[in-house]
């Protein structure tokens, strides 16, 4: 499933634009535009979203290109994590008080 | 001016509350330490009612551009032009103690030293277009090496400037390739308005006497024709545009004498202005 | 704030899982996001809702682009273009937001050049004189501002996110329009005329922009419960004018309203009389400058098309060279 908002109907297409704000940062999505190809698209990023010095780097990507999970699915998709707490730090309380741990 | 002043900015987090804090903004004018000489002062005029007169022209394409990403772009291209003609106004008038609103808004149009191929009018998007890709790819060549002037302060508002004209000559290349090689229809817009422009490209390259006295402070407008030349060559040979052959329009913009159109054009910059002298705004 | 509306009472008693889910995330004040499931109402109201703003953004650059060229000092022209130009960029976070909720842009500006869509009517007013570039950024921005402040909340993900990046941009417009009032203030007589003439001209169709009287806005309920709006109408605009009192203050223009007046017991500034007849008659069309915008948008577009199939075939042309190329 792509993501939504492109149209074949339309005489340019969407791109999603990411911006990475600051070097060691990563590309953020901020939004979208409009642009008949890539070369226009990310110059059209840059001037659109970049007008303050938002940014040091610039993504865009066909909006049609962009796969996202199924929503209806979401339960499905999402559920595995739960539960599963040994994944995270907190969950090992015997090694409270050891220091560098 | 201060090197940077505080100005409030509004953060909203994810939520939408608004909060406000302090950035820290750039030097609007690059400024030097120097007053101009006369001499000087005329050569930053030159520069600056270039930049100026482009610009203004540039402005009158907001809200109308082929679609909102252009308005956009065309925006940023005059802004960055503004603060070049600000910038060397503002020099050019430390010589007769002017400030850069005094030269913009009260001059007449025999005093101001713009080259023709800016004051011609907008067109269609292609003459548009047309005009930047020739006065971007020039100004590219000029400010690369005014960067090395004699004169700090040129060379400072060059360093900056070259960065920015960089960009605006890639933004008329890739339009010019679109154009150029679209539609049938606008490849024909395109090579009209190319043949349209190109009469005035000669006078861009016209040595004046004045250069002869700015040894090593001016850029020797001939002296960059090459690098002209050899910069939009393959820009034309990919989009399969010819160098147009005709006429070779008379010039003299440094000398004070224009085309038919800046007069039209500074009347309407300069008309608020002017019905109330002595106002600040 | 918080309000508590019953959310759409016609609702069916039994209600579908994605709907409990949608309810559930509206309820916890979470957001909505464009593959959600959503009531087909409340798809429609934010299209409508969001495209309007979008018309409003683009057509509202008209009133302040015509004196970009004649803008009275360099550094005020810089100002205005930039403040324009971020208009644009608002209308086009806005057709994006839009858009993740099926609209095309191509669809909307049809509409709107069609004259099938509304827009804010705040810009078929004339800018006749310099002084409306201080009064819209004042009153107009101003009172933009007010609205969109709490829709940076709006439980729609991709209008909040739009929201908060205009809000940030937004920041200048007031205080620059202000500004320009202020120097006027302070200068000649003639300057300071321009800005109370101007500043009465404006003062009235600002405080309509919050729409009509809360007793009167039929889809206010509605969106509100669906957390689209935070505040009512009246809400925001009385809180609008408290604002605008002591400001005016400062300027030392005088706001054309003979019936403000401050109410010791609500701690608020009391407004006289709005005359809707007027907002109803612009609304429907009949502004001084409704056709006159609508026209320019329409050039705009129409001149434009040329530019934009060239580039669309000339990407087309650019991609079959690339398979091409990669064929062999
Ligand atoms: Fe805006
Ligand atoms: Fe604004």
């Amino acid at each position: 499933m792509t993501t939504p908002g492109d149209s074949a109907a339309e005489i340019w297409p969407l791109w999603e634009v990411f911006v990475r704000s600051n070097r060691g940062l990563s590309h953020v999505h901020v939004g979208s535009l409009h642009a008949p190809d890539e070369t226009l698209a990310v110059r059209n990023a840059r001037d659109l979203y970049t007008r303050r010095s938002e940014g040091v780097s610039v993504w865009v990507v066909p909006a049609a290109a962009i796969t996202t999970s199924d929503p209806d699915a979401k339960g499905a998709f999402f559920e595995s994590p739960a539960g599963k707490n040994y994944r995270h730090a907190s969950y090992y309380s015997k090694s409270e008080g050891v220091k560098h741990l | 001016m201060t090197d940077a002043v505080n100005k409030d900015s509004i953060e909203v987090d994810a939520h939408g509350h608004v909060a406000v804090d302090v950035t820290t903004l750039d030097a609007e004018l690059i400024e030097g330490p120097s007053v101009a000489t006369p001499d000087v002062a005329e050569y930053a005029l030159w520069l600056g009612d270039d930049s100026l007169v482009l610009a203004q022209q540039l402005g009158a394409w907001i809200s109308r551009a082929p679609e909102l990403e252009e308005d956009v772009a065309l925006g940023n291209v005059g802004l960055d032009l503004i603060g070049h003609a600000r910038s060397l106004l503002h020099y050019a008038g430390t010589a007769t103690d002017r400030t850069e609103d005094d030269l913009a808004y009260w001059r007449t149009e025999p005093d101001f030293r713009s080259l023709h191929i800016v004051e011609q009018p907008n067109g269609d998007f292609a003459h548009t277009i047309a005009r930047q890709f020739i006065v971007s790819h020039y100004l590219f060549e000029l400010h690369s090496r005014l960067r090395a002037s004699a004169d700090a302060t040129l060379a400072a508002i060059a360093a900056k400037a070259v960065k920015e004209v960089d960009y605006h000559r890639d933004h008329s290349t890739q339009w010019v390739l679109r154009l150029a090689q679209g539609t049938d229809e606008s490849r024909r817009r395109m090579i009209t308005a190319l043949s349209d422009l190109w009469p005035y490209v000669e006078e861009i390259f016209r040595d004046d006497p004045l250069i002869d006295r700015l040894e090593g402070i001016a850029v020797r407008p001939s002296s960059l024709r090459p690098a002209f030349d050899a910069a939009i060559a393959p820009v034309l040979a990919e989009a399969e545009l010819e160098i147009p052959r005709g006429f070779v329009a008379s010039g003299g913009g440094r000398t004070g004498k224009h085309s038919e159109h800046l007069a039209f054009l500074l009347a309407e910059m300069q008309v608020l202005t002017r019905a109330h002298p002595g106002a600040s705004w | 704030m918080t309000s508590t509306i019953t959310p759409d009472t016609s609702a069916p008693v039994a209600i579908s899982v994605e709907e409990q889910q949608f309810n559930d995330l509206i309820e916890a004040d979470s957001r909505i996001e464009p593959r959600d499931w959503m009531p087909e109402g409340y798809r429609k109201s934010l299209v409508r809702q969001i495209s309007q703003h979008a018309h409003s953004e683009i057509i509202g650059m008209q009133p302040e682009s015509n004196w970009i060229t004649r803008a009275p000092s360099l550094k005020r022209k810089a100002i205005l273009m930039a403040k324009v130009q971020d208009e644009a960029g608002h209308g086009l976070y806005l057709y994006s937001a839009a858009q993740t909720l099926g609209a095309t842009r191509d669809d909307m500006t049809d509409a709107l050049i069609a004259g099938k869509a509304r827009y804010s009517s705040i810009f078929n007013y004339p800018t006749p004189s310099w002084a409306d570039m201080g009064s819209i950024g004042w009153l107009v921005d101003g009172a933009a501002i007010c609205n969109q402040v709490p829709l940076c909340r709006a439980s729609y993900g991709p209008y909040g996110r739009a929201m908060v990046r205009i809000c940030k941009e937004e920041s200048f417009h007031q205080r620059q329009g202000f500004e320009i009032l202020l120097e006027l203030m302070q200068g000649t007589e003639e300057q300071r005329q321009m800005a109370q003439d101007s500043v009465n001209r404006w003062y009235w169709p600002a405080l309509m922009m919050f729409g009509p009287p809360d007793d009167d806005s039929p889809n206010s309920a509605q969106s509100m419960a669906w957390k689209i709006k935070r505040h009512s109408n009246d809400e925001l605009r009385q809180r609008f004018v408290n604002m605008l009192v002591p400001q005016a203050a400062v300027l030392g223009v005088t706001l054309p309203d003979p019936d403000l007046h401050f109410n010791e017991e609500t701690q608020q500034w009391d407004l006289g009389e709005i005359d809707w007849t007027e907002f109803h008659e612009v609304l429907a069309g009949r502004g001084p400058n409704n056709a006159q915008r609508l026209q320019r948008r329409r050039d705009a577009h129409d001149e434009g098309a040329w530019v934009r199939e060239a580039a669309a075939a000339y990407a087309h042309k650019q991609s079959a060279r690339t398979e091409e190329m990669a064929a062999k």
